[in-house]
């Protein structure tokens, strides 16, 4: 049964989808404080998602539909997601018993249909970095999904399964004493799977542009003008939902509504430092080390969710 | 209960005065005067034995004092056997017999010192009445025998003392999870804060909670069994038995063994006593039969004499598991079993570091004409092998029949016929093994050494001594001995075996 | 209060023993196995619904010193001193022996729920039971799977961890004399074997124990 709420229910998709991109300019100011350097202003995706708007877009003869659809599709499956994530006082503007796994699977979506635009180009290069991409994936769905299994059993027992919304509006600081180690432990293993999806470093370098050490990168490498301002943005969005989803099980809901959205703000903005900080401190982990490091973040899972099934 | 202490204080102390003594002989003799002491004291405890206090962690059970006796009198034999042989590996360097490498010995002060704090654990593990101090025994038995393994210093020691250090620590590992288990099972019987004691948990022992009993029985079984050379955790027998020098494995067959099968003994005890014997008797029936079902196998195609005494020894554990599992006369078979067993274990152990001394080799096929070389010890390798493959008058004969009797009497008609045929197996196979090696015509090259040590007294009186004792016990069992057997196997089952029944057994049957 | 301190202590065990399992150094994996041990050296403070009794201060400071400090520096210098492969090989890689490990932690949460205690046994944590079993086959599985000696007496360790768990778990005061014999025959244990590791690394020039396989039938 779907539940469509008033106007005010749309504010956390609108949140998304204005201030994606700021926490791609707050994590690379991150890094430049750090670092000691001044850095781009943080408003320059902005900049760069006009700029690159305004291009024209280049296709190679060997491409076919795939190509062209592929941006598109994943912009459009993000942004559905979008509209599944809850944010601060507001549930999200669509939200069923299921509803998590919906998430999970338009995510899913997009990064297919951007490996697919990779493979079609016909380089070796880009068929790489789809096949490590769709295999760091596959490792981080058990953490995505076993993770979310237990803060659901702990928050709303076993009514209303899986509704993001549900487990959102039951997160409490009563919930913190009763299994806050459980949270503690989903937050984390849900960290770790933002980093590899979103391909931040140790999973990957953002900034690189050695061949042997790109995922990401090296997927959207033919696209450009338009297309690439799609696949930007729709990284950014991506950042920004699992940011959310992170937030949204963790924080606890406070007594006044702007209380609440501040408190929520603030803390997308805190976790999108937090990843700033983590790729300033640490080097890209070796491939092989990457599974491990995964594996780690499900046995975290599956340990949260053993916790609160016994408990 | 100053007599207990004593058993146990004065080996421990004459091996840490050992340690720090530093004239070869004065060691030796320590170790012979520890030993005596020992025996006297044992020989005292059976002229006057106190009686078992409701609440001490220490007493003499008939059970304990059978063991301890096992263990003072083989132990007193290693002693004597041990002077001789420490002044042969007096030279300080050694070549290996196999590959021909030079090696060292390790320094005889820590040889004798482990030796006699091997002998205080074993004390200390048949003189306890407290399960945890048993476990506490049994770890501390391990623990000082480990040195004793890597006498000599090569790698093929090493390797056999790396497993039976790992196995058997891993094996006590598990009895102390079945210490706890017990203690869960006896906490309904709120007998106090020293739950552990044997007296107690048998006066209560219908109280014990049945389910954790049978776990902790399970992991009794499995653990001390580790120690006890059962299969399939008996891995690290042959290695450490043969690999370790010819009067440390003598008392590692006769005396340790029987000290961890005393482990399991005490639980199974109780678990008759609590009524779950059903629980436990077939268990030990299978593994019992599993054991002698292996060391059969792997006898078949033995090559080294070592070896194949300690195949010959897990056999064994596998009998004396066996015959308690069957229960009814059959405990009293098991324990007479372990009596004559030790004897000629240990007696065949130092006859074979006769031949080794003598051969130079470990191989079976490189030994012949032991009877014309050296007479006394071809003939107590003959008398030995007929001794532990239960041939009459042996001794082993009559508890290995008891056994056969015991599962006749309880209708385990398959279990009796795999025995039979498992013994005839074994037979076969050391025949095939021994008899070769004491007659023909001794091969010319490989004896340098033969002719220099001739066969001291040291060399051979203590194993003719002890197989002289499980002959004797095999025509006659002294009215002491059979009394102290009887009290023993009483315990395990509602209605006492006299000794008369066992006479029975052995007059022929009406045709 | 003093039951989820306990709970925590609990979790951070568990936790060193997935991280024990997903290692690849031994010098980390003894440092791992250092702090397992200082958190069971505090566990019996905070186990105890009775309070804190002098048994239960003689064994936390026992467990604490030699499980948390002796041990980890003893096989520090066994592993120094015989100069051997830094690297663990084991059989199973590092991935599939977490998720084995995870699998092992799921397996003992649902033999902990079929246990039935008997009633007049208190059970302290709901946790320690499942704890007490993970450690075990735990430890059981680094021995089985890793090939170096080091790595086996760490294997043992967590083994001994276990059923000393397994042992506060159920609220059983063995009488202080027995746990003191226990803890002492554990010191002499692991000080026997790393003299036995030290032995194969001059003996062998490796301490990898699939090479020891001379003595067989």
């Amino acid at each position: 049964m779907f539940e469509l709420a008033g106007l005010s229910g749309i504010l956390p998709a609108v949140f998304a989808l204005l201030f994606a991109p700021l926490l791609l300019g707050l994590i690379n100011r991150t890094k430049a404080v750090v670092g000691g350097r001044c850095g781009p202003p943080m408003l320059q995706p902005y900049h760069d998602l006009r700029k690159l708007l305004g291009k024209g877009a280049v296709y190679s003869r060997t491409t076919s539909w795939v190509f062209r659809a592929g941006p598109i599709v994943t912009l459009a499956a993000t942004v559905a997601a979008a509209l599944l994530v809850p944010l601060g006082p507001w549930g999200a503007p669509f939200h069923f018993a299921g509803d998590l796994v919906l998430f999970a699977y338009l995510l899913g979506l997009a990064r297919f249909f951007t490996v697919a635009a990779a493979l079609d180009a016909g380089s070796s290069f880009e068929g790489m970095g789809g096949s490590r991409e769709v295999f760091f994936a596959t490792l981080a769905e058990p953490p995505l999904l076993l993770g979310l299994v237990a803060v659901a059993k702990a928050s709303v027992g076993n009514a209303n399964w899986f509704d993001l919304t549900g487990m959102h509006q039951h997160v409490s600081g009563a919930l913190w004493q009763d299994a806050g180690l459980v949270l503690l432990f989903v937050a984390v293993a849900l960290f770790l799977v933002l980093l590899a999806e979103c391909s931040r470093i140790p999973v990957d370098d953002p900034n690189t542009h050695l061949e042997l050490t790109m995922i990401h990168e090296v997927m959207v490498l033919d696209h450009s003008g338009p297309d690439f301002a799609f696949i930007l943005y729709g990284a950014a969005l991506k950042l920004w939902l699992l940011s959310a989803l992170i937030v949204s099980v963790v924080v606890p809901r406070m007594s006044q509504p702007w209380l609440d959205l501040a408190v929520s703000l603030g803390s997308v903005l805190a976790l999108a430092v937090v990843v700033g900080v983590v790729e300033s401190s640490m080097a890209r982990l070796r491939l092989v080390r990457v599974p491990q490091l995964l594996v780690g973040a499900g046995v975290l899972a599956v340990l949260a969710l053993v916790l609160e099934a016994h408990t | 209960m100053s007599v207990l202490l004593a058993l146990i204080l004065t080996p421990a102390v004459a091996g840490c005065c050992v340690f720090a003594w530093n004239s070869r002989r004065g060691r030796r003799a320590i170790l012979l005067l520890a030993a005596t002491a020992h025996l006297s004291l044992t020989g005292w405890l059976w002229w006057q034995r106190p009686v078992v206090s409701p609440h001490g962690w220490l007493g003499v059970d008939a059970v304990g004092l059978l063991f301890l006796t096992i263990a003072s009198v083989l132990f007193f034999a290693a002693a004597v056997y041990s002077g001789g042989y420490l002044r042969d590996e007096q030279q300080s360097r050694h070549v290996d017999i196999e590959e021909g490498f030079l090696f060292f010995n390790e320094p005889e002060a820590v040889f004798v010192g482990c030796l006699l704090m091997f002998l205080a654990a074993m004390t200390l593990v048949t003189l306890s009445q407290h399960f945890g101090l048993l476990w506490v025994g049994v770890e501390a038995t391990t623990l000082a025998t480990a040195p004793l393994i890597y006498f000599h210093r090569h790698h093929r020691s090493l390797e056999a003392t790396w497993k039976y250090l790992l196995i058997c620590s891993v094996g006590i590992a598990l009895a102390l999870l079945g210490n706890f288990l017990l203690a869960v099972a006896a906490s309904n019987a709120r007998t106090g804060h020293a739950a552990l004691i044997v007296y107690s948990l048998q006066q209560h022992a219908s109280q014990l909670h049945g389910p954790w009993l049978k776990v902790a029985f399970l992991f009794f079984l499995v653990g001390y069994g580790t120690k006890m050379g059962l299969a399939p955790m008996h891995t690290w027998l042959p290695d450490a038995h043969s690999e370790s020098p010819s009067p440390v494995s003598a008392l590692l067959s006769g005396a340790l063994l029987n000290c961890a099968f005393l482990g399991i003994l005490r639980l199974h005890q109780l678990c008759v006593a609590a009524g779950h014997g059903d629980f436990s008797r077939p268990l030990l029936i299978l593994f019992g039969l599993v054991s002698v079902l292996v060391a059969a196998v792997f006898l078949l195609r033995q090559a080294d004499f070592k070896r194949m005494l300690a195949y010959s020894s897990v056999e064994h554990m596998g009998i004396l598991a066996l015959g308690v599992g069957l229960g009814g006369v059959g405990v009293f078979g098991s324990l007479l079993h372990a009596v004559n067993h030790s004897l000629t274990k240990a007696a065949l152990f130092l006859v074979a570091g006769n031949i080794l001394a003598a051969y130079a080799t470990k191989s079976t096929r490189d030994v012949r004409g032991i009877r014309q070389v050296l007479p006394i010890t071809g003939v107590l390798w003959l008398a030995g092998f007929l001794a532990i493959t239960g041939s009459p008058p042996f001794g082993m004969f009559l508890s290995e029949f008891t056994i056969l009797k015991a599962a006749l009497d309880q209708q385990h008609y398959v279990v009796a016929v795999l025995y039979l045929i498992l013994l005839g197996l074994i037979f076969i196979a050391m025949a095939n093994l021994v008899l070769p090696m004491t007659q023909g015509e001794a091969l010319n090259g490989g004896q340098p050494q033969t002719q220099k040590r001739g066969e001291p007294l040291w060399s051979i009186g203590p194993s003719a001594a002890l197989l002289a004792l499980t002959l004797t016990l095999g025509l006659w069992i002294p009215t002491w001995l059979g009394n102290v057997l009887d009290e023993a196997a009483g315990g395990f089952q509602a209605v006492a075996t006299p000794i008369a029944t066992v006479a029975t057994a052995l007059e022929p049957l009406p045709r | 209060m003093p039951s989820s301190i306990s709970e925590f202590i609990l979790v951070v065990v568990m936790l060193t023993n997935l991280a024990l399992l997903g290692m690849s150094r031994i010098r980390t994996s003894i440092r791992t196995v250092a702090i397992q041990g200082m958190m069971l050296g505090l566990l019996p403070l905070f186990i105890s619904g009775h309070g804190l009794t002098l048994p239960l201060l003689v064994i936390a400071v026992g467990s604490f010193a030699l499980k948390g400090i002796v041990f980890p520096w003893w096989l520090m210098r066994t592993l120094q001193a015989a100069n051997a492969q830094r690297e663990v090989s084991p059989v199973v890689g590092p991935s599939a022996s977490t998720a084995l490990g995870a699998l092992l932690i799921v397996f003992s949460f649902w033999l902990g729920s079929r246990f039935e205690l008997p009633p007049t046994v208190p059970l302290v944590s709901r946790l320690a039971l499942p704890v007490a079993v993970a450690l075990l086959l735990s430890g059981l599985f680094v021995i089985v799977t890793r090939r170096q000696a080091l790595m086996q007496v760490l294997g043992y360790l967590v083994l001994e961890n276990g059923v000393f768990v397994f042992g506060l778990a159920l609220a059983h005061q063995e009488p202080l004399l027995v746990e003191m014999g226990i803890l002492l025959d554990v010191f002499v244990a692991v000080f026997v074997m790393g003299i036995a590791v030290f032995h194969i690394a001059r003996e062998f020039d490796h301490i990898d124990v699939e090479k020891l396989s001379e003595l067989r039938d």
